[in-house]
């Protein structure tokens, strides 16, 4: 415990309330709450509150309060809290200040100053409870000119095709490896996404192999710098493979898993020693350019015949345009970006709330300059960073996303409730920790019906909205700027996200 | 075919001109269990597209004649069902990412071989008999390397063991910067044969972030070209047991004397710890 710190939140405790039942010692990984057995009293430690409020929900009784804890220092607009007390433990420790989760800091988000067209007279609104709707997607390369011969009656494709993967709605599970989130948390992801037709990310931890009969083939598995469990099975077993360059929580640093996380199968899975750090470097050292890239890509493609899309994953940053150009041009099916506000399970603070560019700008202008250089159909797009509620993916897609990456709103549909500290491997809720007591707080049955109902709800939301503005499948408000508008929005970001203003 | 309205051209130096395979045909022989391919005309991808079309068809020791660049030889070869390899002999030089994710094959190469020889190899065996370049055996997980002579940079980075799986790396010649970078697992062995008496290594940064495994260097190197959380040791019993092993293997692909091998110094690197950055955080 650091010296001379406020506490971040205060616990409050309703005496008459509380039957001494100790479920809030119980359910606290962070030892906030403790029954003393002679004086028939709970004490609380509350400099120890991460604010997760699993106690609190616990509580049978309704007995307990935990909110931001009312000391102040003096305002003062430049020292904030944070910044003090973060200087405090740096001051003690000498350390790096880590956090969990994505950026919560107040950059703008310009899902909020845009908004979405719908008919009026001109042309007829759809009610998708009585017409089709389509949401199906497609991801991956697509070719070019579309030619059919007929074959007598039987229409014959001629051109090319290139290897794609169907989703039943435009929303894919981020990735999220197995090692910085649990057994249990991993498997609700994959159950999910199988029973809704979508897909899961592997993240770099590998995919455990008794789960490769069942779930590999809704499975998007990741090579990284780290190259955790990645073998020729594994590769072929996927659905699509993604090389990880970056990761919007923190564009250009890589990853360390505390060794305290590599437990047994972890370590199996990743096929790193049990107990060892697993340091996954910033860059991948066989990519130093994008004609290495473009090896590696191959070099995929070559182990697995042919037979999957490759994706590159960047995260959003400053030249993002010119780099999605450049994985397109080395030959990746799938681009896909992750941007300012993606989640992770640990960063340094520092990165991951300075370092990179929001989503919402990178996406318009990699799809700008895809379409600007006509290679816009030879890759798919999925966008991935903070995406909140179906209202987001739709006007993602209407920028120009084929389909979009949820990482965090999986997570908060599973338990979480973002107290942003995934690093301590002491998740309340059992979702990122490899401690068996608080995994087994997760049920697999119960948390993929969740995710399934989140799925499930957003795109009937993506149905009604699409079929307000007269459009009866996802395809056509694909890249369809035309029914965005923008609010209290300067020009240049106008113009960057290819937007008029509302009213014009 | 071009794409329409296309900026700046579209260029796939890569899948561009491919032939259909029986038109590759044309460039090899199968005869039972043995086949030959001449690769003087080949591109990359038809090359692989020949030798997984073989190994299908029965083969299982390939030769591959006039090799000039084509690159990932032996990846493509990936039979579940199989029990048994393939072996590979390769004349003269092939491309990058030999044997890149090779699962379990044998590849001897007739020459020098380039970058990226073993990358996240599973298992198998290289033999180069020659040099070759940067990123040998990056991230590889299982089976042996063998380098005759000298390896580029970044050699050995972030290789990897679990349990009874671990892969071994011989290197006869000597390694250049960030040798062993990284390193979960594995063991090295760096001969330095082609060194003179007194001479040292030439890699700087050796075991820079290493935090499992181990590297058997033989010859002299200074402590200032050691990375920080690299410490050195003696060999002991069941070190040398490995050490001679190996150095035999080496000796059996190679024309080198064993006694005249084992005779040099040899000297241990190890982690210092397996959680090198555990302690830069403050939580």
């Amino acid at each position: 415990m650091y010296s001379h710190l406020l506490s971040e939140f205060t616990v409050q405790r309703m005496d008459d309330r509380c039957i001494r039942c100790q479920v809030c010692e119980r359910q606290c990984p962070n030892g906030v709450h403790e029954y003393d057995k002679g004086l028939d009293r709970m004490f609380t430690y509350e400099e120890k509150c991460v604010g997760c409020q699993r106690c609190v929900v616990m509580c049978p009784t309704k007995a307990l309060f935990v909110r931001s804890h009312p000391s102040e220092y003096r305002m003062n607009a430049s020292w904030t809290r944070d910044k003090f007390q973060n200087l405090k433990k740096q001051a003690e420790t000498g350390g790096v200040v880590l956090t969990g989760s994505g950026n919560d800091k107040p950059y703008r988000i310009y899902w909020d100053h845009m908004v979405l067209n719908a008919s009026q007279v001109t042309n007829p609104s759809i009610d998708p409870l009585r017409e089709p709707m389509e949401l199906k997607t497609f991801i991956g390369r697509k070719p070019d000119t579309l030619k059919i011969n007929m074959d007598g009656d039987v229409p014959k494709v001629e051109s090319e095709l290139h290897p794609n993967i169907p989703l039943a709605s435009p929303v894919l599970f981020s990735a999220m490896s197995y090692g910085a989130i649990s057994y249990r948390a991993y498997k609700s992801l994959a159950m999910a996404a199988k029973e809704f037709g979508v897909m899961f990310n592997t993240g770099e931890g590998g995919l455990p192999v008794e789960m490769r009969k069942d779930y590999a083939s809704n499975a998007i598995v990741q090579c990284a710098s780290g190259r955790f469990g990645v073998d020729q099975d594994y590769l072929n077993s996927a659905a699509m493979i993604e090389i990880k360059i970056g990761q919007g929580a923190k564009p250009g640093i890589g990853g360390h898993l505390p060794g305290e996380k590599v437990a047994q199968h972890v370590a199996q899975t990743r096929m790193i020693p049990q107990g060892t750090d697993a340091l996954s470097p910033a860059p991948q050292h066989d990519i130093y350019s994008i004609e290495d890239l473009s090896m590696l890509i191959y070099a995929l493609k070559e182990a697995t015949n042919y037979e999957k899309p490759v994706s590159v994953k960047i995260a959003a940053v400053h030249n993002v345009a010119a780099i999605a150009s450049g994985i397109v041009r080395a030959g990746a099916d799938v681009v896909a970006i992750d941007g300012l506000r993606g989640g992770t399970g640990a960063a340094p603070l520092a990165t991951r709330d300075n370092v990179g560019i929001p989503l919402e700008l990178a996406l318009a202008s990699v799809d700008r300059r895809l379409r600007e250089e006509g290679i816009r159909s030879k890759c798919s797009i999925l966008a991935a960073g903070g995406f909140r509620c179906s209202a987001d993916v739709l006007k993602a897609i209407a920028l120009g996303a084929d389909a979009v990456y949820i990482g965090t709103a999986a997570l908060v549909a599973m338990g979480c409730t973002l107290c942003q500290k995934c690093y301590t491997g002491k998740c309340a809720w059992g979702i990122c920790t490899q401690n068996p007591y608080l995994v087994k707080r997760l049920n697999p049955e119960i948390t993929s019906q969740r995710l399934v109902n989140l799925l499930k709800a957003w795109s009937h939301e993506l149905k009604e909205m699409l079929g307000g503005m007269g459009i009866n499948a996802i395809e056509s408000i694909r890249g369809n700027r035309e029914h965005l508008r923008g609010i209290a929005l300067e020009e240049w970001e106008l113009n960057v996200l290819g937007v008029k203003g509302a009213g014009e | 075919m071009n794409g329409l309205n296309m900026k700046f051209g579209w260029r796939d130096n890569f899948m561009d001109g491919l032939r259909p395979l029986h038109e590759l045909e044309n460039f090899s022989e199968i005869n039972g269990l043995r086949a030959e391919i001449d690769a003087q005309d080949l591109k990359h991808k038809e090359l692989n597209d020949l030798l997984f079309h073989l190994v299908k068809k029965g083969a299982r020791e390939i030769n591959i004649k006039n090799v000039f660049g084509q690159r990932y030889i032996g990846s493509r070869i990936f039979l579940p069902d199989a029990q048994d390899k393939v072996k590979i002999d390769v004349y003269n030089f092939p491309g990058n990412d030999l044997g890149v994710f090779l699962g379990g094959h044998y590849i001897n190469v007739h020459g020098n071989a380039q970058d990226g020889v073993g990358n996240t190899m599973d298992n198998g065996q290289i033999v180069v008999h020659g040099r070759a370049g940067d990123v040998v055996a990056m991230s590889m997980r299982g089976g042996k390397v063998f380098i005759r002579d000298n390896v580029g940079y970044r050699t050995a980075i972030h290789m990897k063991e679990y349990k009874d799986k671990v892969p071994v790396l011989v290197i006869g010649g000597t390694a250049q910067d960030f040798f062993g970078e990284y390193m979960a697992g594995g063991k090295v062995i760096l001969l330095g044969l082609n060194l003179k008496e007194d001479e040292y290594h030439k890699a700087n940064y050796i075991g820079t972030g290493m935090h499992g495994g181990v590297i058997y260097l033989r010859g002299n190197v200074e402590e200032h070209q050691l990375g920080k959380e690299v410490g050195v040791r003696q060999l002991d019993d069941s070190d040398w047991e490995v050490v001679t092993k190996y150095v035999q293997e080496y000796c059996g692909h190679f024309d080198a004397s064993e006694q005249e091998i084992l005779a040099g110094k040899f000297q241990k690197l190890l982690p210092v710890s397996s959680r090198p950055y555990g302690n830069i955080y403050a939580y």
